[in-house]
């Protein structure tokens, strides 16, 4: 059998191409980004013609792939969690409609906020739509739950939710791959009623997904995703979700556990398996990666009987990410620290790229805005948050994708002036277009600055759908061509470029100017690819 | 037999070059592999860190617990300090003695040398010195394998099957150059005596 090294986001694009399937669909972000550029580079995936191309946000993402699975054909879609807000509502209703060609909704969850706004946990989402999760525990599940995943959402009837986390997205480890299966012939649904909410069919649609709970609880009590281990010691059992089960283990490396120990990685809960620990243990630790949600329901309003520990009592962090350190913690054993890091050593965060055009953005928007005092820039997300932070300290908000723009209407609205948004070209195409729409309508006295650098440059540089229609984009959205503005951020072009913002932040309506220079990684990339080509 | 490794460094710096030379080497001597790498908003210059593990048995956790570490080995000086506590008793600190200064507050470099020399396995080498005496500047991170590769349980012949697994698309004369940093790493820290105390 071959085996390679993977990813688990990359183990994950394997087992689904690996799994039959016809067509991905991804907004980037990380950790999930690597899931559809590893489809993207794949020989195999362009052979066999699957669909891969980014999409403007997750919600059309999402859409896109129940469209395919209403085509019969089988469709991943993948995201970040935060993305999973964005696609909510075809997310929620998909479960509604039900599928026909497998569907399966890849979020990935980031602990700990490396890279992101919140921690929210994607397995609420997915007891929220009443559908089955799983979360692999390791690479190999990663890409057996992704390789299997499309028959078990045409088998249940709906969409399945894989939940990943940072640390397995981004880790590497030995995969097996499985023979490759079949894509699924284009076909049409036997009742052409399934996908059509009304409320009449909506309900009918509703009762039996409420109905087939009882179902997915029965195939998640017989997954071999879940498994329950036998202990001597009853005085606790273990119940280890998804990559907390790796932190477990690893406390157990050289003896076997003396504790029972129930593995989970496919929901709803498996309740016998559940309720056969519980009944014969004393306490019950629960250890899970995000939120305390598994904890929460066996702790139940008013905890009665076996006591249940976990992030809600304090044996675990409430917040954060785990690791091996905390899980031994929480079971008593000892952790042997190393020495201490120096008492001097700074913080070293991110920043801008040298010669990143962003920095000339923010040098030349500083300098027009210092008279009227701070506080009045709203801005977005991607590379350019980091305007935040000094010498720059440029912007005053980072919301959720494509809310500079909203935000600065509603602070227009309530008198704000000048009302600055800051957001770059492909934020602005996944959630700022609409805005902007808002603004037109309303005659917003707002000022718009797009920083255009031709990529999604923050998860690694995925090409933009931005690129080269910004200017068609806005006019087409009503700006008025008179206060559509362009130039290049160069420090040669400097004072020009704060005479154009300070010319447009006095004009009482929508202005957009739009900053166009390609990101710096981008250029020094190509330039390698050119040179080494060359020689 | 268990390795367990943190690479340290500044986003941008290439210590995924480094954690993938090492990940193919133990490909080809059919170990069992973890490595936990840093994507995303950390990559634009920040501190960032990869968790690799090597053994001969399972693996567990994608992550080192704390002193449990083998091995530091860091492409800049001050990187090297921020994971001690990972660090075990008997563990080696190998950093190259260059510093990434793109902060402010830098501390003094004599102050982190000074710190770093607490330590009681450590090797210091100017990695950068020594690719530009070799004639290929951009070799610095393999020559700190090289010198790293001593306290790492995988025969030569298999780091350079893995460096040549490597860079093999990138052409023989590639492979060759990363293939000589390696040995001039490793021969540095050799002729060092491994300058433990």
């Amino acid at each position: 059998m071959q085996r390679l090294m993977l990813l688990g986001d990359e183990a994950i694009g394997q087992g689904a191409i690996d799994g039959g399937m016809s067509g991905i669909y991804a907004y980037p972000g990380t950790p999930s980004t690597e899931i559809m550029e590893y489809v993207q580079n794949s020989q195999e995936a362009a052979e066999k013609e699957i669909l891969r191309e980014w999409s403007a946000n997750e919600k059309t993402a999402m859409e896109a792939a129940l469209g395919m699975s209403y085509a019969g054909k089988r469709a991943m879609v993948c995201m970040k969690h935060v993305g999973l807000n964005v696609a909510a509502d075809p997310f929620i209703n998909s479960a509604i409609t039900g599928v026909r060609g497998g569907l399966l909704v890849v979020s990935a969850d980031d602990p700990s906020m490396h890279s992101s706004q919140n921690e929210q946990d994607s397995r609420f989402y997915g007891k929220f739509a009443m559908i089955p999760v799983l979360e692999p525990s390791n690479q190999q599940e990663a890409y057996n739950m992704a390789y299997t995943g499309f028959e078990l959402s045409e088998k249940l009837g709906v969409p399945v939710l894989i939940r990943i986390t940072t640390r397995l997205s981004h880790s590497r480890s030995g995969v097996e791959k499985q023979q490759s299966k079949s894509q699924r012939e284009l076909s049409l649904p036997e009742d052409l009623k399934q996908f059509i909410l009304l409320p009449a069919n909506a309900r009918g649609r509703y009762a039996n997904l409420v109905k087939s709970q009882t179902a997915f609880e029965a195939v998640a009590e017989d997954s071999k995703f879940n498994e329950l281990y036998p202990g001597k010691n009853k005085k606790l059992g273990i119940i280890a979700c998804g990559i907390a089960y790796n932190y477990l283990m690893e406390n157990f490396r050289d003896q076997k556990p003396e504790y029972p120990i129930l593995k989970i990685s496919h929901y709803p809960l498996p309740r016998k398996k559940v309720e056969k620990l519980i009944g014969s243990c004393k306490e019950v630790l629960v250890i899970e990666e995000g939120y305390p949600i598994v904890e929460e329901m066996l702790k139940g309003f008013q905890e009665k009987g076996t006591k249940i520990k976990g992030r809600l009592d304090g044996s675990l962090p409430r917040v954060g990410e785990l690791d091996p350190n905390h899980v031994a913690i929480s079971l008593g054993i000892k952790v042997s620290y190393g020495s201490k890091v120096p008492g001097f050593l700074p913080e070293r965060p991110p920043a801008l790229c040298k010669g990143c055009g962003h920095i000339d953005v923010f040098n030349a928007l500083n300098e027009a805005m210092k008279k009227y005092g701070g506080g009045k820039v709203f801005s977005d997300i991607g590379c350019y948050t980091l305007g935040a932070l000094p010498p720059y300290n440029a912007i005053n908000s980072c919301v959720d994708m494509g809310a500079s723009v909203t935000m600065a209407v509603g602070a227009a609205d309530a008198g704000l002036k000048p009302s600055v948004a800051v957001i770059g070209d492909s934020t602005f195409t996944h959630s700022g277009m609409t805005g902007l729409l808002d603004a037109v309508y309303k005659k917003s006295s707002v000022t718009l600055l797009i920083s255009d650098n031709y990529t999604t440059a923050m998860t690694g540089g995925q090409s933009s759908l931005a690129t080269n229609r910004l200017e068609q984009i806005c006019l087409g959205l009503g700006v008025e061509k008179e206060h559509l503005r362009t130039f290049v951020p160069l420090k040669k072009n400097h004072g020009d470029n704060v005479k154009i913002i300070k010319k447009e932040l006095k004009y009482n309506g929508v202005s957009v100017i739009i900053a166009q220079r390609e990101c710096i990684k981008n250029v020094l990339k190509k330039k390698k690819a050119k040179g080494k080509l060359s020689s | 037999m268990k390795n367990d490794i943190i690479l340290s460094g500044v986003g941008g710096q290439g210590i995924l070059t480094i954690a993938a030379a090492i990940g193919m080497a133990a490909l080809e001597s059919e170990l069992y592999l973890k490595q936990a790498e840093v994507h995303g908003m950390s990559q634009r210059g920040g501190s960032v860190h990869s968790n690799l593990r090597l053994s001969d048995k399972e693996i567990a956790s994608d992550l080192i617990p704390y002193g449990q570490a083998d091995l530091i080995l860091s492409v800049e000086p001050m990187e090297s300090l921020r994971y001690l506590p990972y660090l075990s008793e008997n563990g080696w600190l190998v950093t190259n003695s260059k510093p990434c200064i793109n902060i402010p507050d830098y501390p003094d470099i004599d102050k982190i040398i000074k710190e770093i020399k607490k330590n009681p396995n450590y090797l210091i080498l100017d990695a950068v010195k020594i690719a530009t005496v070799l004639g290929s500047p951009g070799s610095a991170n393999i020559i700190m394998l090289g010198a790293a590769s001593l306290f790492i349980d995988i025969a030569v012949e298999y780091f350079e099957k893995g460096i040549q697994k490597l860079f093999c698309r990138k052409g023989e004369e590639v492979v060759k150059v990363n293939i000589d940093a390696f040995h001039a790493g490793r021969n540095y820290a050799l002729n060092k005596g491994s300058s433990g105390k």
